[in-house]
């Protein structure tokens, strides 16, 4: 941002840009290579990665902000366990919320709430940005990224549990009378559940997103 | 004794931090492309491991779970600090990290080159934090065991990354989809290697 002391309007083309930007050309997952520690894991059903990617935008979102506000006041070596004390205390009201009135989703994330903790999109996005930028700002890279984070989970598991289960968010949307052995020729295919697959699915999607923009192609 | 070994070989085999749980993903892609690098990585990994995950055993068995600070005082028997657990483990984790990039600046200069910016990142490489998740998730009973399974997933992680980089350094050679390169073909390549440590799987021990 400019050193201009006129106030800029909350939504400028600028402002709208960082939200935009990281949910296609600057995706953390596919191009950034950020946060898949935690992005594959949950992906096997829509509801626990629906809530996951809920969770990682509003860590990324006030981490940045509250970053943002006292970056002024952290001395640079420490800044590390600064932040993650940060991102930890975030980490832990979520936690508790998810455990308080979505329970089932909070037993099927597991360590995986903890560990977006450890998420480098978080710690990325922080170093990256927050540390140089106004409050603001930071606060809509954060919601862009995680949005960015989001839509990629959702992708993976929505043909993950289409594929792999039939069902929708737990509802079935391939007829039962469908399946071999209720005499139709259909079988679910075993394979898209285990977690390999989950790989192959990001890198087929970024195969697809390589081949239409062709300027992030690596040499 | 077997039931260490039992757990030893599971938790590297079985339980591969990468590829059942993809933790530790980001290092393990951005590092694995030359083979010394990776193995300077791997090391560090599993040391950390074994130091951080018997120290957040010990956290969690004396502070964190529900009574535990009785040994304390009797009046504390009720407390339940749980919750805490996250911010514990990781301030753990990150002082252990700072001194073992002490250590290795000290007596290894050319591998603290070598790894320059990832040792730091260690603090924050999900495999670690992970380690010390599951060893509560999983209520280990004794020392030895966590000790046992913090250098086990240390092994198993190391294990992903040197062959990772190993296949990576070959794949320079070969002539793949352009939109592919780097990235992509990193991902399928690792779904490609945990279909085949699934196989372990059937392993009953």
């Amino acid at each position: 941002m400019s050193e201009v002391k006129e106030r800029e309007p909350w939504f400028s083309p600028k402002n709208i840009k960082l939200l935009t930007e990281p949910i296609d050309s600057k995706n953390p997952v596919t191009v950034l290579v950020l946060g898949i520690c935690s992005a594959l894991a949950v992906t096997v059903k829509l509801k626990p990665a629906i809530v996951m990617a809920i969770s990682v935008t509003v860590v990324t979102a006030f981490s940045n902000l509250i970053i943002s506000l006292i970056r002024n006041s952290i001395p640079n070596r420490i800044r590390i366990i600064v932040q993650l004390v940060v991102i930890a205390a975030l980490v832990i009201l979520v936690d508790q919320i998810l455990k308080a009135y979505v329970y089932d989703v909070s037993k099927q994330l597991s360590v995986f709430v903890g560990l977006i903790i450890t998420n480098c999109i978080i710690m990325g996005r922080l170093e990256a940005f927050a540390l140089g930028n106004k409050p603001w700002p930071s606060f809509l890279d954060g919601i862009g990224n995680g949005l960015g984070y989001g839509l990629i989970l959702v992708i993976v598991a929505f043909f993950r549990e289409l594929l792999g289960s039939g069902t929708l968010f737990g509802y079935r949307v391939i007829p039962v009378e469908w399946y071999i052995k209720n005499g139709g020729f259909y079988e679910n295919n075993g394979m898209m559940i285990l977690p390999p697959m989950a790989l192959i699915t990001v890198g087929i999607i970024i195969w697809i997103q390589r081949s239409r923009n062709r300027k992030l192609i690596e040499e | 004794m077997e039931h260490l070994i039992n757990i030893f070989v599971k938790s590297i085999f079985i339980d591969n931090m990468v590829f059942a749980y993809f933790l530790g993903m980001c290092s393990f892609l951005a590092v694995s492309k030359t083979v010394k690098t990776s193995m300077g990585l791997g090391i560090a990994v599993v040391f950390v491991m074994a130091i951080t995950v018997p120290v957040n055993f010990l956290m969690n068995k004396y502070l964190l779970l529900p009574g535990a600070l009785s040994w304390l005082d009797p009046s504390f028997a009720s407390l339940d600090l749980s919750f805490l657990s996250f911010i514990m483990f990781i301030a753990v984790i990150a002082s252990m990290v700072q001194l073992v990039e002490m250590i290795v600046e000290k007596f290894s200069p050319a591998l603290y080159n070598s790894l320059g910016i990832f040792l730091p990142l260690i603090a924050v490489n999900c495999a670690i934090l992970g380690g010390s998740l599951f060893m509560q998730e999983r209520e280990y009973e004794t020392l030895a065991e966590a000790t046992v399974f913090g250098v086990g997933s240390g092994i198993g992680w190391a294990l992903a990354i040197v062959s990772m980089a190993a296949i990576r350094e070959k794949l320079k050679y070969s002539d793949i989809p352009k939109p592919l390169r780097g990235l992509g073909i990193a991902f399928i390549l690792t779904g490609l290697m945990g279909i085949a440590f699934m196989t372990f799987m059937g392993i009953k021990l």
